[in-house]
């Protein structure tokens, strides 16, 4: 574990007290307390409809809380944080189908004040290292549904966030691409040692590619448990499925998804907790 | 800020490509044509009624009115100058017009759901009232003439083209409206980049119906008394000298105008919203 959040690391995200209710009286959120340091990959994993997407959203700046604080790097969350990228589930209907693959990628990047060059380069240089270099002239329809959802991380990561923010980004691809795009998700922070939070109701997923374990209550969201994932760093879908340690993980992970209590001898997340 | 700035987008606009698809298309609907044609030559020659003369004669005849010119002008004639080129120039200015305050107005009121919801009932009103019975009203409001008559188009075509883009720019998908905020695009880059896009498809079913809109409102109020030039006034001095070939004449150059114009509205569109066929294939 070369991470560095075993070390005193910097808070990145601080959240406290979060409320959410919609207009329609729903309570989506409540009282939800959670800290991210600086660097780390976090999975957050709860059953559908318990308020994840809700909990992202407020934390894009997308939606304002009802109550409660939410702190980027030190600066409270008032709209969308300039250096925050959100990866969607829904990668056909968040790609724009008149762009061009580069072009889509590209588009944000028109905020940051670059030029068309740059930006063209910029584009070219995050589609490479997703591992679609010769796909810029294509339009995101003529991609399959995988190589979309590598064209949204690609958009992502050109943008260059501090914080990127995936809501189940691969609950709509078939199970090896997922495993493809759960690497790449692994290979992406370690290269880029960026912040991740991902956002999944797959509990191998959360498992497999997090550092930690947020599990969230049924709804309204609260945080329910905090695992740290003391697997090795390099990993592998294979060998790292098959450890132990990875087995008796996800079958924790599983009970507390399912409600189960958490067992009061189980350390808190001390990895984790800032 | 227009359609024109997103096509910019599309691949290199090759003139040649078009001109091919556009003589091949015609090629294609030629058959029919033809057989209708030789139909109606048999019929009228037939039935020799005075009233309805035989193709070979409108067709010479129309030579004679607009293309017996040099071909230096591309053998259009003075007559082509007269009656024609007013009459074109004021459904060109008339359709620019209309595309122009449509689609603004179109896609301010469909992203302002209080402005929508206050004043869609005024517009399908609005829409629901005949274009032609605006017109006296512009006569009386305004001198006869080419403003009266570019005004009484644009009121009539304006409204397919303003309803139909306020309901494109509405149906943005609310997942790309959700992108566009996270990647923090400002507002006219979302019009640009976004709203415009979403609402091409819309936004041409509307131009389709203000054209042929236009060229019934052009002819309409070219009826009018105190006209001097246009097709109109060519259709109304030939009723009034009982010149009946001259009649058809018009009438026919009137419906190829049109099948020329859509024709060519039909080949943009296609060009311009390649994307929007290509996504609904991979979807479906
Ligand atoms: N716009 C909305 N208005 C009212 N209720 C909503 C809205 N969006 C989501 N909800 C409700 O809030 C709860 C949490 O939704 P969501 O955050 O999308 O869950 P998840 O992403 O975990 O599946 C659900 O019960 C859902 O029905
Ligand atoms: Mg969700």
């Amino acid at each position: 574990m070369e991470r560095p959040q075993t070390e005193k690391a910097k808070e990145m995200l601080q959240i406290t007290g979060l409320t959410h209710s919609y207009a329609d009286g729903h309570r989506a959120i409540d009282g939800l307390d959670l800290t991210v340091p600086d660097g780390q990959l976090l999975s957050i994993v709860g059953p559908s409809g318990c308020g994840k997407s809700t909990l992202l959203r407020c934390i894009a700046g997308l939606l304002r809380p009802t109550s409660g604080t939410l702190t980027l790097n030190g600066a409270p969350i008032n709209g969308v944080p300039d250096d925050l990228a959100v990866v969607f589930q829904d990668y056909s209907r968040s790609l724009f189908p008149w762009l061009t693959v580069r072009d889509n990628v590209a588009l944000p990047l028109r905020r940051r004040g670059m030029s068309r060059k740059e930006r063209r380069a910029a584009a070219q240089e995050a589609l490479a290292s997703v591992g679609l270099p010769d796909a810029g002239r294509k339009y995101p329809w003529q991609l399959s549904g995988g190589m979309q959802q590598r064209v949204s991380i690609a958009r992502a990561l050109a943008y260059r966030p501090s914080l990127l923010l995936m809501d189940e980004p691969f609950g709509s691809v078939d199970a090896q691409t997922r495993e493809d795009l759960e690497d790449l998700v692994l290979q992406v922070h370690r290269t880029q040692k960026i912040t991740i939070l991902l956002v999944t109701h797959d509990i191998d997923e959360s498992v497999y590619v997090g550092d930690r374990v947020v599990v969230l209550n049924r709804s309204p969201a609260r945080v329910h448990a905090d695992l740290p994932v003391g697997l090795p760093s390099g990993r592998d879908q294979i060998e790292t499925r098959g450890l132990p340690q990875f087995v008796q993980l996800r079958a924790e992970v599983g009970r507390l998804v399912r409600g189960g209590a958490k067992v009061p001898g189980a350390a808190p997340a001390s990895g984790g907790r800032g | 800020m227009t359609a024109a700035a997103v096509t910019t987008r599309r691949p290199a606009w090759r003139p040649g490509a078009l001109a091919w698809r556009l003589v091949r298309g015609l090629a294609h609907r030629l058959l029919p044509l033809a057989v209708l044609i030789a139909a109606w030559e048999v019929a009228t020659r037939v039935a020799e009624s005075p009233f309805f003369p035989p193709p070979s004669d409108i067709v010479p005849r129309m030579r004679d009115m607009w293309f017996a010119g040099p071909a230096s002008h591309l053998f259009f004639s003075g007559g082509a100058r007269d009656s024609m080129a007013p009459s074109l120039a004021r459904m060109t200015v008339a359709l620019v017009l209309s595309a122009v305050v449509g689609i603004v107005l179109g896609l301010a009121l469909g992203r302002s759901e209080r402005a929508l919801a206050y004043l869609e009932p005024v517009l399908q009103f609005a829409r629901v009232i005949p274009p032609p019975t605006l017109v006296p009203v512009f006569v009386a409001l305004m001198h006869l003439g080419t403003q009266m008559q570019i005004t009484s188009i644009v009121f009539g075509a304006v409204w397919p083209i303003l309803l139909n883009t306020a309901d494109g720019a509405r149906s943005v998908d609310a997942t790309q409206m959700q992108t566009a905020e996270a990647f923090r695009l400002s507002g006219p880059q979302r019009i640009r980049y976004l709203i415009i896009p979403s609402a091409l498809p819309k936004i041409f079913a509307g131009l389709r119906l203000a054209l042929s809109l236009s060229l019934i409102l052009m002819v309409f109020s070219e009826l009018l008394p105190g006209t001097a030039d246009g097709l109109g006034f060519e259709l109304t001095n030939a009723q009034s000298q009982s010149d009946m070939l001259t009649i058809w004449a018009v009438i026919v150059l009137l419906g190829v105008l049109g099948y020329l114009f859509n024709t060519i509205l039909l080949a943009v569109e296609r060009r311009v919203l390649s994307w929007h066929r290509g996504a609904r294939k991979a979807n479906s």
